[in-house]
C-alpha cells in the first residue's frame, strides 16, 4: 500500500481539472435548482455544447479557438432557449425529464456515423487546444509534496480555478441584488412573485441561461484539458456527479458547489485508490479490479440518497431555506 | 452479387490481356491490379434495369462508357489514378424511370489505388412501391411489439405518478431487475426460460412490495418533499444499475433458449413466435391491469387517490394499502416488460435505463398520471420509432421520438389524454 500515491492522487484529482469542472457545472446547477428551483437534469447538455463548440471551430471548421469560445457561449444560450420554452411553464418534474431527455439527444447526435465528419463519431475530436497551450507562461511543471502537475496541467488548473473564482463572484453579486432576490423568491412561491407583477417565465429563463453559461464553462476546461471531446464522456453521469457535488457542498450556498466539488472527489478517488491497491497488495480478494471502478458509481447512488434524505442541505446550507416541494 | 460482378470482371480482364482463350488461369492478383469503376442499377422493386450507359470521363481525355447487363452491373476499366466524372445517360434509362436524386448525375469522384462502386438510386422510393409499403408493415409490427415493452413499463410508472407524485426515475431498472432474474434462473440455474420468467416475474412482486415498505412509505412519513424523492430515485437507480454491472459484468448476455429463432413469414411481415407469443402475454398483462383498474376496489381506489388522494383517504380508502399494491403492480410490469426486451435484444445492466427516457416519452405523449393515456402514449411512441426509420438513419430513431416528446409539450403539455389542470 503506497499511502503517498493514494493521497497524492487523491488531492491532485480534488484539487485539480476534475474538482474544476465538477465545481463549474455544479455552481450553474446551483443557479438552476439552489436558487431558482428548477430541476435541470440535463447539465451534461451544456458541458457538451461548450467541448464541441471548441472541438468542432477548431478542428472541423479550421477557424480559431477563440472563436469556438464565442460558439459554445451562443449555443449555450440558444441550448437554454430550446430547454426553457416549452418546459418552464410547466411543473418541475418536465424540466427534469426534457432536460435529461436533450442532454442525450445532444449525446446521439455526436457519437452518431451521420454526423461523423461534423462531430467525429464515438471517437470524438482531437487536437483543437494547440492556441490555448501556446499562451501557457509556465514553463516548469508543479511538484509540492505528493501532488506534481506537468506545465500543461498546471495552466489548465491556474485557468480553471479563475474561471471558478469568476464565476463565484458573478453568483455572489446576482444573488444579492434584487435580481437574485427575485430569483429566490419563484423558488420558494412562484404565484407570490407572479402576484407582485414579475415576469416568473422570463426570470426562469434568465436562471436557466445564466446557469447553462457556467456549466458551458465547465465543458470548456474539459475539452481543454483532455485536449479531445468524447461524446460519452458527456452522458447522465457527469450531470448526476454535479447533482451530488452540489447536495453534498449545500444548495443556494455560493461556496457550496466548490466544497462539495473538492470533497467529493477526494472522497472518490481516495476510496477507489484505496480499494484498487488493497485489491492489488491482496488484501481484498473477493472483488476484481473493474469492479472497484464501479464502486465510485454505487457511491454516487448511495450518496445522491443518503443525502437527499438525512441532509438535503449539505455541509453548508439552511434546511428551512430548502424545504422544496414539487409545484 | 459481388463475386458474380467480380466474375464477369475477370472474364473481361482475360479477355482484354490475354486474347481470349485462357480464363481459367486468371489469378485474382492480376484483377486487383485494375482499376474499374462499377455499379449496379436495380428499380425500387429491387430488379436489375438493364441497357443503361454510364460515361466516365476525365481531364486527360480519356472517355469510356459502360452499360448494365441482363443483371443491371456496369464495369469501366480506368487508365490510372485521377479525378473522373461519372455521369448517367439518362435517355437510355427506361421510359418510367427517373434518377431519385438527379443532382447527383453527374458525379465527380477521386479514384486513388482502389477500385470504386458508385451507385445511382433509380425511382422514386417514398412512392409506394411495393417493397416500401411491406417494409412500412414490418416496422409497424416491430413498432407495437415495441410499444408494448414501453407500455408495460409506463403503465406502472403512471400508476405510481399518479398515486404519489413521484416521478420515478429508477422504473427503468425494475425493468432490467426482472431480465436478470430470468438470466439467473435461465443460464445460471439451468430451469426452462418460461419457469425462469415467472420466478422473475414472483421475485418483481416481492422487489416491489418492499421498494415501498423499505424506501418510499418511509419517506412519506419523514414528508420528504416531491422534489427530493425525485432525486432520490435518481440516487436508487444508479444504485441499482451500477450494483447489476457490479455483479453480473457489463457484457450482453442472450437466454439460454430461444436466442436465435427464425422468423414466420406472415405475408410480407416476418415476426418470430417468441416475440409472437411475448407480445400476446404483454396485451393479456395490459388488458388485466385496466381490469383491475376498472372493476376491482383497490383498483377503483387508486383511481379515486390519482384524482385526489384527500378525499379518498377522508372517505376511508387505506391509501397506503392501495400505494403498495401500486409499486407491486407496477414493478411486475415493468419486470415483465424487462424479460420481453430481452427476449431479442438480450440482457444488459444498462437496458433499462436506455428505455426509460422512451418510456417517458410515451407516458407524457398519452398524459402523465393516466394508465390508459401511458397505454396509448407508449404505443404511439414504439411505432414512432420504428417507422421512423423509413426516413433517418436507423441509429438517430431514438431521437425522433425524444423531439417528439418535447414538440408535444410545446403542443399540447397535459397529452393526449391529461387535463390541463394536472401541469399548471
Amino acid at each position: 500500500m503506497d499511502w503517498n500515491i493514494i493521497f497524492g492522487q487523491a488531492l491532485t484529482q480534488g484539487l485539480g481539472v476534475q474538482a474544476i469542472i465538477y465545481a463549474l457545472a455544479a455552481i450553474g446547477l446551483n443557479i438552476h435548482f439552489g436558487y431558482t428551483g428548477l430541476l435541470n437534469f440535463g447539465q451534461a447538455g451544456f458541458l457538451a455544447v461548450g467541448a464541441y463548440a471548441l472541438g468542432v471551430t477548431v478542428a472541423t471548421f479550421g477557424q480559431s479557438l477563440w472563436l469556438g469560445v464565442a460558439f459554445g457561449l451562443l449555443g449555450s444560450v440558444i441550448l437554454a432557449l430550446l430547454l426553457g420554452v416549452p418546459t418552464l411553464r410547466l411543473r418541475a418534474d418536465y424540466l427534469a425529464i426534457v432536460t435529461i431527455a436533450s442532454a442525450e439527444i445532444i449525446r446521439l447526435i455526436a457519437r452518431s456515423v451521420t454526423f461523423r465528419d461534423t462531430f467525429g463519431g464515438s471517437d470524438g475530436i482531437n487536437g483543437f487546444a494547440d492556441e490555448f497551450y501556446a499562451l501557457n507562461p509556465f514553463s516548469s511543471g508543479l511538484v509540492w509534496g505528493p501532488v506534481s502537475l506537468t506545465p500543461n496541467k498546471l495552466w489548465i488548473t491556474v485557468v480553471g480555478w479563475v474561471l471558478v473564482a469568476v464565476s463565484l463572484l458573478l453568483v455572489f453579486l446576482a444573488m444579492r441584488s434584487p435580481w437574485g432576490r427575485v430569483l429566490k423568491g419563484i423558488r420558494e412561491d412562484e404565484e407570490a412573485v407572479r402576484s407582485l407583477g414579475k415576469n416568473v417565465f422570463a426570470y426562469k429563463i434568465q436562471a436557466l441561461i445564466f446557469g447553462g453559461l457556467i456549466g458551458t464553462l465547465g465543458g470548456f476546461v474539459f475539452a481543454l484539458s483532455n485536449q479531445s471531446v468524447q461524446p460519452d464522456n458527456y452522458a447522465t453521469t457527469i450531470t448526476f456527479f454535479a447533482w451530488a457535488v452540489l447536495i453534498l457542498g449545500g444548495a443556494a450556498r455560493v461556496f457550496g458547489p466548490v466544497l462539495g466539488a473538492v470533497i467529493f472527489w477526494f472522497l472518490l478517488i481516495f476510496i477507489n485508490l484505496l480499494l484498487s491497491e488493497a485489491v492489488r497488495a491482496g488484501y481484498i480478494t473477493i472483488i476484481s479490479s473493474t469492479q472497484v471502478g464501479q464502486i465510485r458509481f454505487i457511491l454516487l447512488g448511495l450518496s445522491l440518497m443518503l443525502l437527499m434524505i438525512y441532509r438535503p442541505q449539505g455541509i453548508l446550507g439552511d434546511k428551512k431555506e430548502l424545504a422544496l416541494d414539487a409545484r | 452479387m459481388n463475386t458474380v460482378l467480380r466474375r464477369i470482371l475477370l472474364m473481361i480482364v482475360a479477355v482484354a490481356a490475354l486474347g481470349g482463350p485462357i480464363i481459367a488461369g486468371i489469378s485474382p492478383a492480376a484483377a486487383a491490379d485494375e482499376l474499374e469503376l462499377r455499379g449496379t442499377l436495380s428499380n425500387p422493386e429491387g430488379e436489375p434495369v438493364p441497357g443503361v450507359r454510364i460515361e466516365v470521363s476525365a481531364e486527360t481525355g480519356f472517355t469510356e462508357t459502360g452499360t448494365s447487363d441482363s443483371e443491371g452491373t456496369w464495369a469501366v476499366l480506368l487508365p490510372g489514378a485521377a479525378t473522373y466524372t461519372v455521369l448517367l445517360i439518362e435517355d437510355s434509362l427506361p421510359p418510367d424511370l427517373g434518377l431519385r436524386d438527379p443532382e447527383r448525375n453527374p458525379l465527380t469522384l477521386n479514384v486513388l489505388s482502389r477500385s470504386k462502386t458508385v451507385q445511382f438510386p433509380l425511382g422514386e422510393e417514398a412512392g409506394g412501391g411495393s417493397q416500401w409499403t411491406s417494409r412500412a408493415l414490418q416496422l409497424l409490427v416491430d413498432g407495437l411489439a415495441f410499444g408494448l415493452i414501453l407500455a408495460l413499463a409506463g403503465v406502472g410508472l403512471s400508476l405510481v405518478f399518479g398515486t404519489t407524485g413521484l416521478t420515478n426515475f429508477a422504473h427503468g431498472d425494475l425493468m432490467t431487475f426482472g431480465a436478470l432474474a430470468a438470466l439467473v434462473f435461465n443460464n445460471y440455474i439451468g430451469l426452462p426460460l418460461v419457469v425462469a420468467a415467472a420466478l422473475a416475474l414472483v421475485l418483481a412482486v416481492g422487489f416491489g412490495w418492499a421498494q415501498d415498505r423499505g424506501l418510499w412509505r418511509p419517506l412519506r412519513r419523514r414528508g420528504t418533499g416531491l422534489i427530493a424523492m425525485l432525486v432520490v430515485s435518481i440516487g436508487f437507480g444508479i444504485l441499482l444499475r451500477y450494483s447489476y454491472l457490479f455483479v453480473f459484468g457489463g457484457s450482453t448476455t442472450q437466454y439460454a433458449e430461444y436466442s436465435g429463432q427464425a422468423g414466420l413469414e406472415l405475408g410480407p411481415i416476418s415476426i418470430t413466435p417468441k416475440s409472437l407469443v411475448a407480445s400476446s402475454l404483454a396485451i393479456i398483462a395490459l388488458l388485466a391491469t385496466i381490469a383491475w383498474l376498472q372493476r376491482s376496489r383497490m383498483g377503483k381506489a387508486s383511481r379515486a387517490i390519482a384524482d385526489n388522494p384527500g378525499l379518498a383517504s377522508a372517505s376511508g380508502i387505506d391509501v397506503e394499502q392501495v400505494i403498495s399494491r401500486v409499486w407491486i403492480i407496477g414493478t411486475t410490469l415493468a419486470a415483465l416488460g424487462g424479460i420481453i426486451y430481452s427476449l431479442s435484444n438480450g440482457v444488459t445492466w444498462i437496458q433499462g435505463f436506455q428505455v426509460l427516457l422512451l418510456v417517458f416519452a410515451g407516458v407524457i405523449v398519452g398524459g402523465l398520471g393516466t394508465a390508459y393515456g401511458a397505454l396509448v402514449g407508449c404505443l404511439l411512441v414504439g411505432v414512432l420509432i420504428q417507422m421512423s426509420t423509413l426516413f433517418i438513419p436507423p441509429e438517430l430513431k431514438n431521437l425522433g421520438a425524444l423531439v417528439f416528446l418535447i414538440l408535444i409539450l410545446l403542443v399540447r403539455p397535459q397529452g393526449i389524454f391529461g387535463r390541463a389542470e394536472r401541469i399548471g
